[in-house]
């Protein structure tokens, strides 16, 4: 009487009857390079910046902001303009997230001086009383663990070697730790004394922030 | 074919001892204990939305507290209910006992352990931020491994069965066999960097693509099909009445299979991602209120000139109620996904009431019946209190109803301050703004959430009393 008698078959018509949907839409596109572009104006994220991109994952910032900016006018008037795919292109996973607890991020880099994070990472109430932020000032008082940064790195297919590995993080450690730093005065509110000469993990998440959207603009002047 | 209903005298001792009903015990109160643990954090970041400072430490952050919530519930609650009530249905709709027990039992174990260091991975941030998909990969082998353990069984009594026909529900407990499978392997393809840490195979407009398409059909193959086969089996056994179409089942059976698939982009409006994609998935999304609401007409009409059983019967109002939900569901989602109506709607509370009408309403509703007409079967008794039962379908229905409506109201307010200018053409609104004029809403959330709660707790209590009350029963 059909195949409501052969379970098999009709747990391979299933399987077939899924499938279609889901190689046109998902399977196909994995193969058109249209559907995530890539530009030579948009970099990969160095290795703290990888470090900070995984915090903001562990820490699951993804939950509360978004990363993409839609085509509408109220939203390129808030946040700047909308995204573009090519941003997207060494985003493994990316972080669209969403629910906007708190505004999109896609934009956010650059758009704040590094101590306007360090302080609002450390106490966001202290800069907005009423905000429902979590405060993340213990970020500051974890050494950051560089240990993996190459591993990361080569997985990501970001072609750097163990030199530029340690160069990149050596290079960002003297930023933040330089006596002309311009945001040294918050840092070394938010650092314990014994860290104020290393990385922390909040320097590396606001190395992050601070690259979104960046390479962008570059790759719109260059149009 | 149309399950018979032989009331409650329907299963003999003999039947009794022939099945394997330690299995379904032991799922159903797991599911019990992860709907509680997950309800208590959800009650936790809930609280944390108007007032902060309950993020106590890393662990209690919000960020982190989120995924143990939404996996607690989808994977710990969700799953093993659907495990329960799959290894319920299988054995009579098949005439058969489970093919593997000793594979059963071990599954049982496996499942609770994934999920418990699941939940552990989750508070202390190993997280792929992947929705739905959060676990780490040496855990999303777990869960292949216990599926699989799972799919073993099912084929396996499937094949050995003494009833010819399959009865609808198997249907859809085949199809959630092979669709999770598909879905949870696809989109956890990982690379390790260490045992606790992975990047996905996929770079950004791809990734969301695959996520979307598995994060919306996560969604449609544990909280529609597998709750769908517990409708159609729990809902005719429970008024003694046959399902009035069965065309009408085959129908919607396999336009909702077909159709699912295609929609995931729904969720990623007016992002990156090629339009195209976007506007299929639009189209789709409409045509899938065809199918879903042929269950829904399917169940109302089967109901023909037996309402009274809404009075009589106190699992019906369950049923009934849950399929209600059901049909709004089905219908809201579709309209939101919408590219101009998702524009005002997406990334707002109203996404996030939409999401608990279907989890509190429909699933939690149909599971409650579900177990409360199974758990005295399987034990030999009957439920402890009906009573309890309906103050527990009272408070878990206000409880639900003033959660999602007060989200609504909280994302139309929110997505229109978001869209506010002034007549110069600037924003009327800060971010800031948008947020703080939501908390006495999300005061009104936490206030029906723990409604919901107590109605939980009701229902707990209502089955661990059942199920103690069996050994003094077999005595008299």
């Amino acid at each position: 009487m059909g195949i409501t008698s052969k379970p098999v078959v009709f747990a391979v018509l299933s399987a077939v009857v899924i499938l279609i949907g889901t190689t046109v839409t998902v399977f196909i596109p994995l193969f058109m390079p249209s559907t995530q572009p890539i530009s030579a104006s948009i970099t990969p994220y160095t290795a703290v910046e990888q470090e900070g991109r995984d915090i903001y994952m562990r820490e699951g910032c993804n939950n509360c902001h978004t990363q993409t900016v839609r085509p509408l006018r109220t939203e390129v008037l808030r946040y700047g303009e909308y995204s573009k795919p090519e941003e997207f292109a060494y985003d493994r996973p990316f972080l669209w997230g969403s629910r906007r607890t708190g505004p999109d991020l896609n934009r956010v880099g650059g758009k704040y001086p590094d101590s306007w994070h360090y302080k609002h990472l450390d106490s966001p109430q202290s800069m907005f009383e009423k905000s429902n932020m979590p405060p993340y000032g213990w970020l500051a008082k974890n050494r950051l663990d560089t240990e993996y940064s190459l591993k990361k790195t080569s997985t990501l297919g970001y072609g750097y070697s163990q030199n530029d590995v340690q160069q990149q993080i050596a290079q960002y450690r003297s930023t933040v730790t330089d006596g002309n730093y311009p945001s040294k005065e918050s840092r070394d509110k938010v650092t314990p004394p014994e860290l104020q000469k290393e990385l922390t993990e909040m320097d590396a998440l606001i190395a992050y922030l601070q690259k979104l959207g960046r390479d962008v603009k570059k790759m719109e002047a260059a149009k | 074919m149309v399950p018979n209903n032989d009331g409650r005298d329907e299963m003999s001792e003999t039947d009794r001892e022939k099945y394997n009903f330690n299995i379904v015990r032991g799922f159903a109160f797991s599911a019990l204990f992860w709907l509680v643990i997950g309800l208590i954090v959800g009650l936790w970041i809930a609280f944390e939305m108007f007032n902060p400072a309950l993020n106590l430490t890393p662990w209690l952050s919000f960020g982190r507290l989120r995924v143990v919530h939404t996996n607690g519930l989808g994977l710990g609650f969700g799953l093993a209910a659907i495990f329960a009530t799959s290894y319920y249905i299988l054995q009579r709709l098949t005439r058969t006992p489970i093919i593997f027990p000793r594979l059963a039992q071990a599954h049982l174990y496996l499942f609770n352990t994934v999920i418990a260091l699941g939940a552990l991975s989750l508070f202390t941030g190993m997280n792929t931020t992947k929705e739905y998909a959060e676990l780490e990969w040496p855990l999303d082998l777990g869960v292949v491994v216990f599926w699989v353990m799972f799919a073993i069984n099912v084929f396996g009594t499937l094949i050995k069965r003494q009833e010819k026909q399959m009865y609808i529900s198997l249907w859809y407990i085949i199809s959630m066999t092979v669709a999770i499978a598909i879905l949870y392997i696809v989109n956890n393809l990982e690379i390790p960097v260490t045992l606790f840490k992975s990047y996905s195979v996929y770079a950004g407009a791809n990734d969301a693509n695959v996520e979307w398409w598995y994060g919306h059909n996560v969604v449609g193959f544990i909280f529609t099909v597998p709750i769908l086969a517990m409708f159609y089996y729990f809902l005719p056994k429970s008024t003694g009445l046959p399902i009035y179409s069965h065309r009408l089942s085959i129908v919607s059976f396999w336009a909702l299979n077909f159709a699912y698939l295609w929609t995931g982009a729904h969720h990623l409006m007016l992002t990156p991602l090629p339009e195209w994609i976007q506007t299929v998935a639009m189209a789709f999304s409409i045509f899938l209120i065809a199918p879903s609401w042929g269950s829904v007409v399917n169940g109302y009409y089967t109901l023909q000139g037996n309402w009274d059983q809404m009075r009589s019967n106190y699992l019906v109002k369950f049923f009934i109620a849950g399929i209600t939900f059901y049909g709004l569901q089905t219908l809201q989602g579709p309209l939101q996904g919408l590219r101009t109506l998702n524009a005002f709607f997406h990334y707002t509370d109203w996404v996030v009431g939409h999401v608990h009408m279907g989890t509190m309403g429909w699933v939690t509703m149909v599971i409650s019946a579900s177990f409360y007409y199974m758990i005295p079967r399987i034990t030999n008794t009957e439920i402890y209190s009906v009573k309890l039962a309906n103050i527990h379908f009272w408070l878990i229905l206000v409880g639900q109803f003033t959660w999602t409506i007060t989200m609504w109201i909280a994302g139309i307010q929110q997505g229109a301050m978001w869209k506010a200018t002034n007549p110069d053409g600037s924003l009327m609104y800060n971010f800031l703004d948008t947020v703080t004029s939501l908390y006495p809403y999300y005061k009104l959330r936490f206030a029906a959430g723990g409604i919901y709660f107590i109605g939980i707790l009701v229902f707990v209590w209502n089955l661990i009393m059942t199920v103690r009350k069996q050994p003094s029963q077999t005595e008299a």
